[in-house]
């Protein structure tokens, strides 16, 4: 398998990615520019965070229209695993590769910290190895994260909604554990199929005990789960 | 456009005296351009030329095994070992942040970053030391929360992590508040690039964003005082793009990694000119550059206007002959304007053409070098009068509630509020985050085996204005030996220092000019004695207004090593181990570690006493004791006291963490006031928390190195509760005193 790490002049998490895939998850990655129409022979794409071409307008607004995310929809169309994070997140719904959008926070501010995550709806090549309901604790940096849907209760039926804020314990009642004020307190989220994941907490940032106040790396398992999908194998990795 | 005629009036308009504008004349062996005024106006400014500073700043330590550039480049270098080193400075932008505190901020870190990336060095952290006036003043609100956007926007953007800094408030900020912004990057120890315009024939290239009439005269309004009419210079303020300086980065990085860059300079303060005159004269070299071709955004600048703009997020570089389209591909690739705009020379002079026309035509040496002057300073006659302190007089308030109070004080308070709106985890390096640990630990991934196992570079800022009111010589000393126990706690080997020396007027002999020599005796003596030498800085003089003067803020920035970033430990206490006090339970004279400290200020309202001894020896004993400690695996915290001393130390170590813990604590006074003990603020002591099971080990380790060692307690249970014998001096639920730290700052500002 092959990763393609998408690379818009305003990423700023795309060597980061990079390295969460190519050094601690053993995937062969490289970047594919945003001015070219190819994805090469990846199998797997990764929409990393940033400010892709400045994000004044609207954010991902610009990217969406993109040389590199044409190929981003076909390779989509054909079923391929696309993971899209924060600022990754905002381009694929802007690009129509997922449902919904993403506004400003209700703080009206940045927020930088660790969330907790619980892991829910249809399987996806990036959670089908973690078990439902597992509560996963990685880092959110974004002003612009709060989720928003017209129609809340069929996204919910279909399974789309992927990550959800809870509290320490899996609370959802918590009003703290929502960093960004979003819908349903919604994390992240799928496409009708499952396979392009959407999701405002960054993973490849809780890939390595190293960064984590309290020495985990729960982030690392969507990427486990993403391998093991491809490899054609069932395997629990979180 | 008609110009202006050159008159003593119109220099003095340029903030140029009579005497210099008569140097002017000599220079050039006749009248100026206008053009010409202009450029030798922001040549010659405080802020670009130093003059006031530069015969005192000579006395610096600015060398060492480690050093690889000192100051005089845009940014200091330092080597870390294993081929790589460590590139970093500290810069002020204090006025444009109280005009317009977003704008101000941001390009702050804007100008940092660029500094630090034009030598080459890929940007992996940012910090900030911050001064606001009272925090009820009715424009800190505005300011602060104007500031900390700011700083966010831009580097969150760009793509930096904003790993730590300090914010602190005190009245004499009131109208001139401190933006200080340091940036630290990382590089090839051998692929280094300075600003010189080497090589004649070689061409220049502008590159970057497009020229606006954007802040014309920043560098001269940076270097005069304020009064009520500074709100009308906000147009003098620039506006930041973070994503075209992203571009600016990956193109500069790129251009790097070819061989055809000869040198290279950000345009910062005074723009084209200062670029284009100091690669020039560093080079020994003249430069001619033809205006026509410089990339605009606005129609009918005139010469004068294109070489004093500051628009951001532009460079100048030289690259060899013929290799032009090269850097021009490269420009394309990352959607920069760019284009020739002139040529090294080898008269020595800068010469400046509009369509062939001549605007300027001037020696560089004479314009780089700037003024030097010996202004005239004494110690102020009331200086014994600040340090009046009658303990007989003093009250002794309940500690429990004096303590409360110190934790919630707006000096103390957790900066959470602030560093939430920070991206400090981008780029997957930050080991210790903001509020976890006196210092910042960023791993370095490059070239390591195994990124669990990565060497960490770490930093601290510091300074206390109190004390360097009370004490210049011995604040600034304060505040060196502070940064290096901030390094030391997290066990990282400190190596070497920038600095930011924030005063008043040079002009005024007791006051800034007495401060600024007095602070730089002080920096040089601390940065002499514990080996860590200043290879960068700024000077930010004429922080006064109406009159009134800041009190003297020399902020140190120092950055230090881990072999092992994984080794670092934090602040916060785990539950069941025992606390230590490594260090002296106080200072030899009591009274000074009271001087100009936190307990005074907030319980007592007093901002007087002699600051707190320092004695080096014992600072790098402390120093290297908790390095050992620390890397050596015995203690799993450690936390140095300063502001608001032992007491709030120990607080902070119980309510850092991710569950808050009480601590049992005795002392013995020693005869000391309770008061003295509890919230003195004498340096050189840290907080360690350990496994009981290895307090021999640790003591041994203290020993060998001459630092003192004293079992002071045990954390467990929910309270905090502190003991003399038998007397209870402070017993507090733990969960009360988070509460006091953790919403403070947030309530200050109206949002809790």
């Amino acid at each position: 398998m092959n990763a393609a790490v998408i690379r818009f002049p305003g990423s700023n998490c795309d060597d980061d990615a990079l390295h969460v895939l190519g050094r601690v998850v053993g995937v062969p990655a490289k970047f594919a520019w945003h001015k070219d129409a190819s994805l090469g022979d990846a199998t797997l794409v990764v929409i990393p965070g940033g400010f892709s071409y400045g994000d004044y307008l609207r954010a991902g607004a610009m990217a969406a229209h993109s040389p590199i995310m044409a190929a981003v929809k076909a390779f989509a169309e054909r079923g391929g695993p696309v993971l899209a994070i924060c600022n990754g997140f905002q381009i694929a719904c802007e690009a129509g590769l997922l449902p919904g959008v993403l506004t400003r926070n209700a703080s009206l501010r940045f927020v930088c910290r660790d969330v907790h995550l619980v892991v829910e709806g249809r399987p996806t090549p990036f959670t089908s190895g973690i078990p439902a309901g597992r509560i996963l604790r990685m880092p959110v940096a974004h002003a612009e994260g709060r989720y928003v849907h017209p129609d809340l209760p069929s996204l919910e039926a279909s399974g789309q909604i992927i990550f959800r804020y809870v509290d320490a314990s899996g609370s959802h009642s918590d009003l703290g554990a929502n960093p960004n004020g979003s819908s349903a307190n919604i994390a992240g989220i799928c496409n009708a199929a499952g396979n392009v994941v959407g999701l405002m907490p960054h993973p490849e940032r809780a890939a390595e005990p190293i960064l984590s106040p309290v020495g985990l790396a729960d982030g690392r398992s969507l990427f486990e789960s993403a391998r093991a999908h491809l490899d054609g194998v069932q395997r629990r990795v979180g | 456009m008609r110009e202006p005629a050159i008159t003593v009036e119109l220099a003095k308009e340029h903030g140029l005296s009579s005497e210099e504008f008569d140097k002017i004349h000599d220079i050039l062996g006749r009248a100026p351009t206008y053009t010409e005024l202009g450029i030798f106006s922001v040549m010659w400014s405080e802020h670009c030329s130093y003059k006031s500073s530069r015969v005192h700043l000579g006395g610096l330590p600015t060398s060492g095994p480690r050093v690889i550039q000192g100051p005089g480049e845009n940014a200091g270098v330092i080597d870390i070992g294993d081929g790589q080193a460590i590139v970093f400075k500290m810069e002020s932008h204090n006025h444009p942040s109280f005009i317009e505190p977003f704008q101000g901020a941001a390009t702050g870190v804007g100008g940092i970053l660029r500094d630090v990336f034009t030598m080459g060095a890929r940007p992996i952290a940012v910090l900030d030391s911050l001064r606001f006036g009272r925090p009820d003043h009715p424009k800190t609100r505005h300011l602060l929360t104007g500031v900390v956007a700011g700083i966010a926007g831009y580097g969150n953007a760009f793509g930096v992590p904003t790993v730590g800094g300090e914010i602190a408030f005190d009245e004499s900020y009131d109208g001139n508040i401190l933006v200080n912004a340091m940036a630290v990057g990382l590089c090839r120890a051998d692929k280094i690039f300075l600003g010189k315009a080497a090589g004649v024939g070689n061409p220049v290239l502008y590159f970057g964003a497009k020229t606006g009439r954007d802040g014309i005269h920043g560098a001269t309004m940076a270097s005069a005082e304020f009064d009520e009419s500074s709100e009308k210079k906000r147009p003098t303020v620039q506006v930041g793009d973070p994503f075209t300086e992203k571009l600016l980065l990956e193109a500069c990085l790129e251009l790097m990694g070819s061989d055809c860059l000869v040198g290279i300079q950000d345009m910062g303060a005074a723009g084209l000119t200062s670029s284009s005159v100091e690669m020039a004269a560093r080079a020994g070299n003249g430069i001619e550059l033809e205006l026509g071709a410089v990339p605009r955004r606005e129609t009918g600048m005139t010469g004068y206007e294109l070489m004093l703009s500051e628009s951001q997020e532009r460079m100048l570089a030289v690259v060899t002959a013929g290799r032009e389209q090269e850097a021009l591909d490269i420009f394309a690739k990352w959607d920069l304007d760019a284009a020739v705009i002139g040529r090294v020379t080898d008269t020595g002079r800068v010469v400046i053409k509009d369509q062939g026309q001549v605007l300027a035509d001037m020696p560089a040496g004479p314009l780089a070098e700037g003024l030097r002057y010996q202004r005239p300073f004494r110690r102020p006659a009331n200086l014994e009068a600040r340090w009046a302190l009658d303990l007989d007089t003093l009250p002794q308030p309940d500690l429990t509630t004096s303590l409360s109070a110190l934790v919630g004080s707006p000096n103390i308070a957790s900066r959470e509020w602030v560093f939430r709106q920070y991206d400090h985890m981008v780029r997957v390096g930050t080991v210790l985050r903001p509020g976890a640990a006196d210092a910042a630990v960023v791993r370095i991934l490059d070239g390591a085996a195994d990124p669990a196992e990565a060497k960490g570079v770490a930093m601290a800022t510091d300074c206390n204005s109190r004390f360097c009111w009370l004490d210049p010589y011995e604040g600034a000393r304060l505040a060196v030996a502070e940064c290096y126990r901030n390094l030391s706690t997290v066990g990282a080997e400190p190596l070497a220092t920038t600095d930011c020396l924030n005063f008043g007027s040079p002009e005024q002999p007791e006051e800034g000019m007495w401060q600024l020599v007095e602070a730089i005796r002080g920096l040089g003596d601390a940065c002499r004695t514990l080996a860590t030498p200043i290879v960068s800085g700024n000077v930010s003089l004429y922080n006064e207004t109406d009159g009134r003067s800041i009190k003297p803020t020399p902020t140190v920035g120092m950055v230090g090593l881990l072999p092992r970033a994984a080794d670092a430990v934090g602040q916060a206490f785990p539950a069941d181990v025992t606390l230590a006090l490594l260090g002296p339970l106080g200072g030899d004279d009591p009274a000074r570690d009271l001087g100009g400290s936190e307990y005074l200020a907030t319980v007592h309202r007093l901002v007087t006493g002699r600051p707190p001894e320092l004695n080096l020896a014992r600072e790098a004993a402390t120093g290297a004791a908790c390095r050992e400690l620390v890397r050596s695996h015995l203690v799993v915290a450690a936390h140095d006291c300063s502001e608001g001393g032992l007491a709030v130390a120990v607080t902070e170590g119980c309510i850092s963490g991710e569950h808050l813990i009480g601590a049992e604590i005795d002392l013995d006074l020693g005869g000391r006031r309770p008061d003295i003990v509890l919230f003195g603020e004498a340096p050189s002591r840290i907080v360690i928390a350990l496994p009981a099971a290895k307090i021999a080990a640790a003591r041994a380790v203290a020993q060998r190195h001459g630092a003192a060692f004293t079992v002071i307690g045990r954390t467990g249970g929910h309270s905090l509760r502190i003991q003399a014998g038998t007397v209870t001096l402070v017993d507090a639920p733990i969960a009360e005193l988070a509460y006091a730290h953790r919403t403070s700052l947030a309530k200050l500002l109206g949002e809790a």
